[in-house]
């Protein structure tokens, strides 16, 4: 069928087989106007990281951020052993407010009420509940975005 | 003694004037006689005609009628003075009794928000006169209470360390996100789902609408004191007038709020049908215009307890609705109608095809739809909301949502001096999102432009996510420009789910490539593999991806996969303008954002589009 300005195309998965030859613009890793990641091209911490959720703005954000501050630029052999203080007084801040950032053993709890209600594929949901699970200790529950792709 | 002064100094002047006269007067008396011996003829002075007797008594008059006036005005002046210290004083004291009335009144909405949390503890404390509840500043004033605000909230919270964020919204609700209430809340089994507003995923996680609890935010009344900063929100309060001159903005209730740099996020209004808003009170209080969450309640209950409702409006929110009621109606022995004037569903948004293919799927989810459906008169009669369509067709309903658009809420350009625009409504940004010097706009409201696609404003929640993040951005001193293109995406029931970004408006030609769906490539087989939320590209708020969670719940069994050819299951569809790729519809076909958002971005004119679809491996799993 050909609609005057639509057009269809159906393809088999044998039509798609060759690799594409359509050609895509070289990204600039250094663009200013780009999104980064976690750290940004000068080496400092993207605070605004997407990644990070609400961990930097909420009101326990300034321990936070002297925590993995400290953590990032440490040279140590055990990366962040002198930053005990810091993560301690980011500990007691976060014990203050309960509902904001979940104890450790309530986010493990995720993953395997995951595999008790989906038996029909739970290599699927195991798969699934590892990246959640490392993705819960960096960020909060009921904040984070979960990864997308 | 405060009175001797201020009358001290009411009088230096004119003890100055007078003293003066006097002075002058007396020197022209003795410099006449001293000179009258030297000079023979002499031009007559006004001052010194007449005889020496005559003169004394004038002068005499004149300084008496001088001090007399000067006493006069300078009780004038203080009584009125007075009365002016008065009216501030008792002014001042209405205000303090009307806040503490509102104090505890604020407390409620925030333990409805989150049932088991308790209230902040200042909201229930007794006022303090030191501290006002309404901060006098705000070095970050953002005006609107949602998606894009609470983004640039906590953009601004990120970078600027110790950063004091005031939010005035008038809805009386903490920030909270919007698509669940046209899609996730409907399908959760909770039945006090309309109470806590959470809803839980698939693989057992719950949340929240709200994007964080009460207790993440600080109250308005501490914020300018509180340690470290924080963001605080004023709830059910407007903001009626902005003066840019004086950077500060007015409330309803007249407080006056001074800011250094601040957002405009007011997002939006519901539009609704002419013949609706002539209709009556009887037909008014049957329809429903559905954005909030109190929207959500009214109609929830509505679905319970009626036997009928339609929805008017074809596009994402009417139709979303539409499945969602749908879904329902079987249990709830609930007839759901929509109708539109398009000819299928999303029929601005998706090519001909593919909104037919749309439309037949919607009806499956047990909607009537009725396409080709102007609405010419409504009225309430015998008990029922008549809707009557130009073509002579009628339709008898106990209730309507009138999903018809949004308009965007424009009313501080007046005062602020902003310009709004013509074209697309909204206020008129650039690139950078700014207004003006230190007003920026982002979310609905804002018509920005869009180097990579020219001036548009958008509609999407992940837009508001985007936006408001870059407003943060910029207003910490970024001045970055709309880069980073934002996505939207839509579940119409659990064979139908796409994300698309860019333009996409079904005027433009369409390239469509397409292959046969299995039974993996639904969004519920999505959400299971990934155990993901919201498919939002910015990642920022993870939300249970449900539509198909729900369904697999109550239901067990998988649909059968689409057999024939013409089954467009999975595929892309590219938007062109002027031979350049502006939009892409990711159909049944999830995680490949990221390529869609570089070919965009790339803007390349490409001679082969099926070679670009072969980027996207959409035949694999």
């Amino acid at each position: 069928r050909f609609y005057c300005k639509d057009r269809i195309i159906f393809v088999t998965k044998e039509d798609h087989e060759a690799p594409s030859n359509a050609e895509l613009v070289e990204d600039d890793p250094n663009d200013p106007y780009e999104d980064h990641g976690l750290i940004l091209p000068s080496g400092e911490i993207n605070w605004n990281c997407p990644c990070l959720g609400g961990m930097a703005s909420g009101p326990c954000g300034q321990q936070f951020k002297e925590a993995f501050s400290c953590f990032h630029y440490s040279t140590e052999e055990v990366k962040g052993s002198e930053c005990i203080e810091h993560f301690r007084g980011m500990q007691e801040c976060m014990q203050k407010y309960p509902e904001l950032y979940p104890q450790e053993d309530e986010n493990e709890s995720g993953p395997s009420g995951g595999d008790d209600t989906a038996p029909a594929e739970p290599s699927n949901t195991d798969a699934a509940s590892v990246p959640d699970s490392s993705v819960d200790e960096v960020t909060v529950a009921g904040t984070e975005n979960a990864a997308t792709s | 003694m405060f009175q001797c002064k201020t009358v001290w100094n009411k009088m230096a002047p004119l003890a100055r004037a007078s003293s003066t006269l006097c002075r002058q007067s007396g020197k022209r008396e003795v410099l006449r006689h001293v000179r009258r011996p030297v000079l023979a003829h002499q031009a007559l002075m006004s001052s010194g005609a007449t005889g020496g007797g005559m003169e004394n008594t004038l002068y005499v008059l004149l300084v008496g009628a001088t001090c007399l006036g000067g006493g006069v005005f300078v009780y004038r002046t203080l009584s009125r003075d007075k009365a002016r210290y008065d009216d501030r004083l008792s002014d001042i004291s209405s205000r303090w009794s009307e806040q503490r009335e509102q104090g505890p009144a604020q407390a409620e909405p925030q333990q409805g928000a989150a049932a088991s949390d308790p209230p902040p503890a200042s909201a229930m404390s007794p006022v303090e006169p030191a501290l006002p509840e309404v901060p006098e500043h705000a070095p970050y004033l953002l005006i609107g209470g949602g998606t894009a605000s609470f983004a640039a909230a906590r953009s601004i919270r990120a970078r600027d360390p110790g950063a004091r964020v005031l939010i005035v919204t008038d809805e009386a609700d903490l920030p909270y996100m919007r698509p669940p209430l046209s899609k996730e809340l409907w399908f959760s089994d909770d039945p006090s789902v309309t109470e806590t507003l959470r809803f839980k995923q698939w693989n057992g996680k719950e949340r929240s609408i709200y994007f964080q609890p009460p207790s993440f935010y600080v109250s308005p009344r501490e914020l300018q004191t509180v340690e470290n900063g924080g963001v605080a929100v004023l709830m059910d309060r407007k903001v009626t007038h902005m003066d840019v001159r004086g950077s500060k903005v007015k409330l309803s209730d007249g407080t006056e709020i001074s800011y250094d740099k601040c957002l405009i996020a007011t997002g939006g209004v519901p539009r609704n049908l002419q013949v609706i808003e002539r209709a009556g009170e009887e037909v008014k209080k049957r329809t429903t215009l559905f954005r909030k969450i109190e929207d959500f309640r009214a109609l929830e209950k509505v679905s319970r307890e009626l036997k009928s409702i339609t929805i008017i409006g074809g596009g994402f929110l009417g139709s979303e609705l539409a499945c969602a009621l749908g879904r329902r109606s079987a249990d709830l022995g609930l007839e759901v109608v929509q109708m539109f004037p398009e000819k299928g569903n999303m029929g601005k948004v998706l090519p001909e095809y593919l909104s037919n293919w749309t439309t037949e799927k919607v009806k499956k989810e047990g909607v009537t739809v009725l396409t080709d459906a102007v609405v010419k008169n409504v009225s309430y009669k015998d008990g029922k909301v008549q809707i009557r369509m130009k073509d002579g067709r009628v339709v008898k309903t106990d209730h309507v949502v009138a999903a018809v658009g949004l308009e965007p809420n424009v009313e501080l350009a007046r005062s602020a001096g902003l310009e709004v625009d013509s074209d697309f409504g909204g206020y008129r940004v650039n690139a950078e999102l700014q207004a003006r010097a230190n007003i920026w706009v982002a979310g609905d409201a804002a018509c920005f432009y869009d180097i990579k696609l020219g001036r548009r404003r958008v509609e999407h929640h992940d837009h508001a996510v985007v936006s408001g993040r870059l407003a943060g951005e910029n207003m910490t001193g970024a001045d970055k420009p709309y880069w980073h293109q934002s996505m939207f995406w839509s579940d119409l029931g659990p064979d139908v789910g796409y994300e698309a970004i860019g333009i996409v408006d079904s005027n433009l030609p369409t390239v469509g490539v397409f292959t046969k769906a299995t039974a993996k490539d639904t969004p519920r087989a999505v959400t299971e593999l990934s155990g993901t939320g919201i498919r939002s590209e910015s990642e920022t708020e993870a939300v249970a991806g449900a539509v198909a969670g729900a369904v697999a719940g109550a239901a067990g069994a998988p649909a059968p996969p689409p057999q024939q050819k013409e089954d467009y299951g999975k595929g892309v569809i590219f938007y062109l303008r002027d031979k350049v790729v502006v939009g892409i519809v990711l159909w049944n076909v999830f995680n490949r954002m990221p390529i869609a958002r570089k070919i965009i971005k790339d803007g390349e004119e490409h001679a082969d589009l099926n070679e670009v679809a072969k980027l996207f491996n959409i035949h694999d799993d």
